[in-house]
């Protein structure tokens, strides 16, 4: 090497000095590994909250665990003063309220998402997109209040004494009760709530369905509804699915405006028009003025069940998604 | 012997071009679903009109200047400060961990870490308020025996760092390969790109995602009732390590009493804590739709 390099390119003398100073590359070699292992450590540490959070409430709820076991669920008797905890009224609650969300609300919400992504002109979805969004932002407790104070009367007012008058033969819609509060304006707020994540979700789905399958089947002389119905929700069942399960997973969790509407009640019963409890609710309302130490425990016993029944939903759902959702792509 | 043959129909040039018999049917039944959908999108936008206006009619009664800057029991100043407080407390811890974790999914794991973070996520997303709620309890204020806005802040952080993390993740996937690999080309050490590069250029989204995580952690309530409720709000409170007044609690609070006035309050609490979000979520929206075109450019 006789030639010295060209002067004047001062560029390339700090590309040159860029790669080649040992300092730098030392430098270079210490910031990888340490910004990589910020961000892993980052990812770690949500993994051990997640961990402390089931390791704490199980730990909370040990009491009220080895004191009752699996019969907690099927205790009926609630009554802190005389420390008796049964859960299963909670339980029925949950679920009953969970029920009515997503038997009413997955299928309009799936109407919405197609409605969006398959019918409304453009101008049209850019407007009305936001607007569900929008509701999925209303917090809960400006819901429940809502529904407290106007929802719930008309409810109890109106629709309930309907449905009694024509259903009443079924145990389901026994006779309503004066006070706006009861377990069928929980499922209806639940409903509300559960309408926009779904819907969101669902549209999301229907709109990466490939055009070509849709514009196929409509060349063959399928009509609108048939080419959704026979291309766009078979292909995009799996995410159906997952999107339902989802908001399952928010409704069995939601505390606050169910708290608000439901009324407190605590016993087992199968009456919609009565007031009752979910176990997210009862864990709102009776925290701040529990009473005893199995009180607390067995709040934190309904934590437990929630976190297992929520995290299940959630694995069930991402399982769903990615096991069938890869053949759904696929497509034959 | 005569043979009959059916005479076919003429063909009429003239006739409408209606369909008839089983395409007639089909064409009923489509109609029919599509009026299925459009009602039940009206229907959703019906159910947020009803209860915004609610809010705002009832609302607008109780809103005053005294409202929202003054102490119990004419307004509910504190209770704002106490929530942009505890707000801000969540947000400084959740952001860094929520775009780290995103810069972890999309730069360094691979396909093995990827699952199991992306499902980490997914649950932490789907975690109850109410069991985050319980989990701060038992974890700090059990011990120390004190409520405190701190508390509030690091279940509001557990909740927002999965929303923080999955929009920074958007965003990131759509900066311009192109721009990562003239990097790698000039010999750019990883971490040089990623900090100089890579996150400013999706700094918009970040910042977007934050918004939006802010929007949805000022109006979480479960966390409040357990963590910060017993908060007096007839003085303005600043300190972190007591309870502090906030604005869902009050709702909450005021909903379970029975009084008209303070369903009044409620109704003023509601306009105020719903504008808020709002305004977050379209200045949020506004915001991404312009990072985003400047990205795609």
């Amino acid at each position: 090497m006789s030639a010295t390099p060209p002067a004047g390119t001062a560029s390339l003398k700090l590309a040159r000095s860029n790669r080649q100073s040992p300092a730098r590359k030392r430098a270079d070699r210490l910031g990888d590994v340490s910004l990589r292992l910020i961000c892993l450590g980052a990812a770690l540490l949500a993994a051990l909250v997640l961990v402390l959070i089931a390791k704490e409430v199980f730990e909370g709820a040990q009491p009220a665990i080895s004191k009752y076991g699996f019969s907690f669920l099927t205790n009926t008797e609630w009554a802190p003063p005389l420390e008796k905890f049964g859960g299963e009224g909670l339980v029925l609650g949950t679920l009953i309220t969970s029920a009515m969300a997503i038997f009413i609300g997955a299928p309009v919400a799936i109407s919405i998402g197609i409605f969006l992504a398959l019918l409304a002109p453009a101008g049209v979805r850019n407007v009305i997109s936001p607007l569900v969004e929008m509701l999925a932002a209303i917090p809960s407790v400006i819901l429940g209040f809502w529904g407290l104070i106007v929802f719930g009367p008309f409810v109890a007012g109106t629709i309930e004494p309907f449905l009694h008058k024509t259903l009443g033969f079924i145990p389901l819609f026994g006779s309503p009760q004066t006070t706006g509060a009861s377990v069928f304006t929980a499922g209806l707020i639940l409903t509300i709530m559960v309408i926009p994540i779904i819907a969101s979700v669902t549209r999301d789905l229907f709109m990466a369905v490939p055009r070509e399958l849709q514009d196929g089947a409509a060349a063959l002389g399928s009509t609108r509804w048939e080419v959704i119905r026979g291309v766009v929700l078979p292909t995009t069942v799996s995410g159906m699915i997952a999107a339902t399960l989802l908001g399952l997973g928010r409704a069995l969790g939601e505390a606050i405006a169910v708290s608000q509407v439901i009324g407190g009640a605590t016993e087992s019963h199968l009456s919609l028009f009565k007031t009752g409890g979910t176990l997210a609710s009862i864990i709102a309302l009776q925290f701040p003025s529990a009473i005893s130490a199995l009180h607390y425990a067995s709040l934190y016993y309904c934590a437990a069940i929630l976190l297992v029944i929520g995290v299940a939903s959630n694995l069930l759902a991402s399982w769903v998604g990615m096991r069938f959702g890869a053949a759904g792509g696929a497509m034959r | 012997m005569i043979v009959r043959h059916k005479i076919a129909e003429p063909f009429d040039p003239t006739r409408p071009l209606t369909p008839t018999g089983n395409l007639r049917r089909r064409h009923l039944v489509s109609r029919f679903a599509q009026g299925v959908a459009i009602a039940a999108a009206i229907a959703a936008v019906a159910v947020l009109v009803i209860v915004i206006w609610a809010v705002v009619s009832h609302g607008i009664k109780a809103i005053s200047w005294d409202f929202i800057t003054k102490g119990e029991p004419e307004g509910i100043g504190p209770n704002l400060v106490g929530t942009a407080i505890i707000v801000g407390i969540g947000t400084l811890i959740a952001a860094p961990i929520g775009v780290l974790i995103a810069l972890f999914l999309s730069e360094y794991a691979g396909r093995r870490a990827t699952r199991p973070v992306q499902l980490l996520m997914d649950v932490m997303n789907g975690l109850p308020s109410i069991i985050i709620a319980v989990f701060v309890y038992i974890l700090i204020v059990e011990p120390t025996k004190q409520q405190s806005g701190l508390a509030a802040g690091i279940a509001l952080s557990i909740i927002a760092v999965p929303l923080i993390a999955r929009g920074t993740q958007e965003v990131l996937r759509l900066v311009p390969a192109a721009q990562r690999e003239a990097a790698d080309a000039l010999g750019v050490a990883r971490w040089r790109s990623v900090l100089t590069i890579i996150l400013p250029a999706a700094l918009g989204g970040i910042v977007t995602a934050t918004l939006l995580s802010v929007a949805r952690a000022a109006g979480e309530t479960a966390p409040m009732i357990l963590l910060s409720s017993l908060a007096k709000a007839d003085t303005y409170q600043f300190n972190p390590l007591k309870e502090l007044p906030n604005v869902p609690v009050k709702i909450f609070q005021l909903s379970e009493e029975a009084n008209p006035e303070g369903f009044t309050k409620a109704w003023g609490l509601s306009l105020v804590l719903i504008a808020i979000i709002l305004a977050l979520g379209l200045g949020s929206r506004a915001l991404l739709n312009r990072s985003k075109r400047k990205l795609t450019r």
